[in-house]
């Protein structure tokens, strides 16, 4: 059937409830967030309506500079870390038999699927010192005696990376089957090892999904809202923490909303630079 | 060499996503209440303590009744508008994708706090069915991704037969489209499923001081106190995740899934 416009008012029928819902459940409640960004807090957990700037005026603390500016750089450090893991990796799958592929699709995704706080558990155990990886070197020889290795910074982007890299794989995994195979078939004719052709065939060709993946990668990692609080110290805390702990710990639903509407303002940023990079990508 | 590389490199890969989870496996058959790796003895208590202990028991049939409704609910939203897309020219209900995708796309803090507010707001804050509603609208991306790839799947000189020998909207619906897109359906429920038992921050922030799901329950645990079911129940939902995507993977195309997806989420 040819696509045409809606004739009828009736045409418009199937969009009704799900418009419906979107806007009621999220862009009323993304409305809601901004309005009481604005608000005057009370005592005891309150708010009251108000249009004061008070909330964002906060920001302009060195405590929020230090916080913001660890945020931004725990993220970069998770997106290199994840992307540097994962180019090698996915392009290595995306050759492997179709068979095997399945297999660590359903493996990633399952990962992937795990929320913060199993993952959170799971790592704070591995770092413990009565179940941890360290009672393994013990038992080998390697260390004299179990100890823990949380919280420390260490730990933070470990949580951090595992629960990115199997994001990051399948972000970069629909480019990089549609790779053509026959660049690094030329490259290998011509004498390259597989390696040298990896570099100078395969990453300079996905230069612009490899800016993107980084960018994508930067906002999952922004948005981890558990890892740094189980598995770091105070001073590991990232935005997404410090407006969890301020909406539920404090009661300060205005300053938290006003960190949420900051932080979707960065994220918004980048997800125009990421389109933007692949506007100049299809150019070129 | 570089072939037995590549091997070394997948060995490390597998082993460094394995590894929480054989930690947490071993921790799990703990005998007595100890959270110890290597374990001390053997039991699986902890397994049953997920099913007997009236606590955990509630969680996890409180984790399955909101996944399962609001996978559904979330199918439900994403239906009509996959189908209103594909079938209709109109630019600007374009708009109600992009709001589909948002939830997922930005900082989950984000979706959570905004829905918080929300209910606060109109003084529903706490009732169980606000978790099913924000839960939908949080996973509603994974349906309509994967039905909006279902649908340009669809040959549409399928639908134009159709339409030609005289069926509506509604016929073509039921008895051409619908048998087509049932295995998109059936994939973007059960990702949004697996991914809604594993969530927590939005059910914590929607109904955390009313009702504990199973990841609400295992944060709680970890700060008022360690059992080995934490464990067990980790490795309880490792397991579902993987038996629920190996069977999207046995049913449907998950390369060709993952290839769009992602592609669509950009």
């Amino acid at each position: 059937m040819r696509r045409e416009a809606p004739q009828r008012f009736g045409d418009y029928a199937p969009l009704f409830f799900p418009a419906t819902m979107l806007i009621v459940f999220f862009v009323i409640p993304f409305a809601t967030m901004i309005a009481v960004s604005f608000f005057q807090r009370q005592q005891g957990g309150f708010y009251v309506p108000a249009f004061e700037f008070s909330n964002y005026q906060r920001f302009l603390s060195l405590f929020f500079a230090n916080v913001l500016g660890f945020s931004l750089m725990l993220a970069v450090a998770v997106a290199i870390c994840c992307v540097l893991l994962a180019v090698p990796f996915t392009y290595l799958l995306t050759r492997m038999a179709r068979k095997v592929q399945i297999v660590w699709l359903v493996a990633l995704l399952s990962v992937l699927s795990l929320s913060e706080v199993i993952i959170g558990f799971a790592w704070s155990t591995l770092f413990s010192r009565t179940a941890g990886i360290t009672n393994l070197l013990v038992m080998a020889g390697i260390m004299s005696e179990a100890k823990a290795l949380l919280p420390s910074f260490g730990a933070v982007l470990t949580g951090m990376v595992y629960q990115a890299f199997p994001y990051t794989v399948l972000v970069l995994y629909p480019a990089l089957v549609r790779l053509d195979p026959t660049l690094t078939e030329a490259a290998r004719t011509l004498g390259a090892s597989p390696i040298k052709a990896f570099f100078t065939v395969v990453v300079p060709a996905l230069r612009n999904t490899i800016t993107a993946t980084l960018i994508m990668v930067f906002i999952f990692a922004l948005g981890s809202y558990l890892l740094p609080q189980l598995l770091g110290r105070p001073q590991h805390w990232t935005l997404s923490v410090l407006i969890t702990d301020q909406a539920i710990y404090q009661s300060n639903m205005p300053f938290a909303a006003a960190m949420a509407v900051f932080l979707v303002l960065v994220t918004l940023g980048l997800v125009g630079l990421t389109i933007l990079a692949g506007r100049k990508g299809e150019a070129a | 060499m570089t072939r037995a590389l590549s091997k070394i490199y997948f060995v490390l890969i597998g082993l460094f996503l394995a590894l929480p989870m054989i930690v947490v496996a071993g921790v799990s058959v703990n005998e007595k209440q100890t959270l110890a790796f290597p374990p001390k003895g053997f039991s699986l208590s902890w397994y049953g303590e997920i099913f007997l202990n009236p606590e955990w028991r509630s969680a996890l049939f409180a984790s399955l009744t909101l996944a399962l409704a609001s996978a559904a609910l979330a199918v439900a939203i994403a239906l009509p508008l996959a189908w209103f897309l594909w079938r209709r020219i109109a630019p600007w209900a374009n708009i109600f994708q992009i709001l589909g995708i948002a939830p997922f796309t930005l900082p989950p803090v984000i979706t959570a706090l905004g829905l918080l507010t929300f209910w606060a707001t109109t003084g529903f804050y706490g009732q169980p069915w606000t978790a099913v509603v924000s839960h939908a609208i949080f996973f509603v991306t994974l349906p309509l991704v994967t039905l909006s790839l279902g649908f340009t799947a669809i040959d549409r000189s399928l639908v134009e037969a159709a339409a030609t020998m005289g069926a509506d909207d509604r016929t073509i619906f039921r008895t051409v489209v619908l048998p087509l897109i049932l295995p998109y359906i059936v994939s973007g429920y059960a990702f949004a499923f697996v991914l809604s038992l594993n969530e927590y921050i939005v059910a914590y922030m929607t109904v955390g001081f009313t009702m504990e799901t199973l990841p609400i329950k295992i944060f709680n645990a970890l700060r008022y106190g360690y059992t080995p079911t934490m464990a067990s129940v980790t490795i309880l939902f490792v397991a579902t995740a993987a038996v629920i995507f190996s069977l999207v993977a046995r049913f449907g195309d998950l390369p060709k899934l993952l290839g769009a997806m992602s592609s669509d989420d950009t």
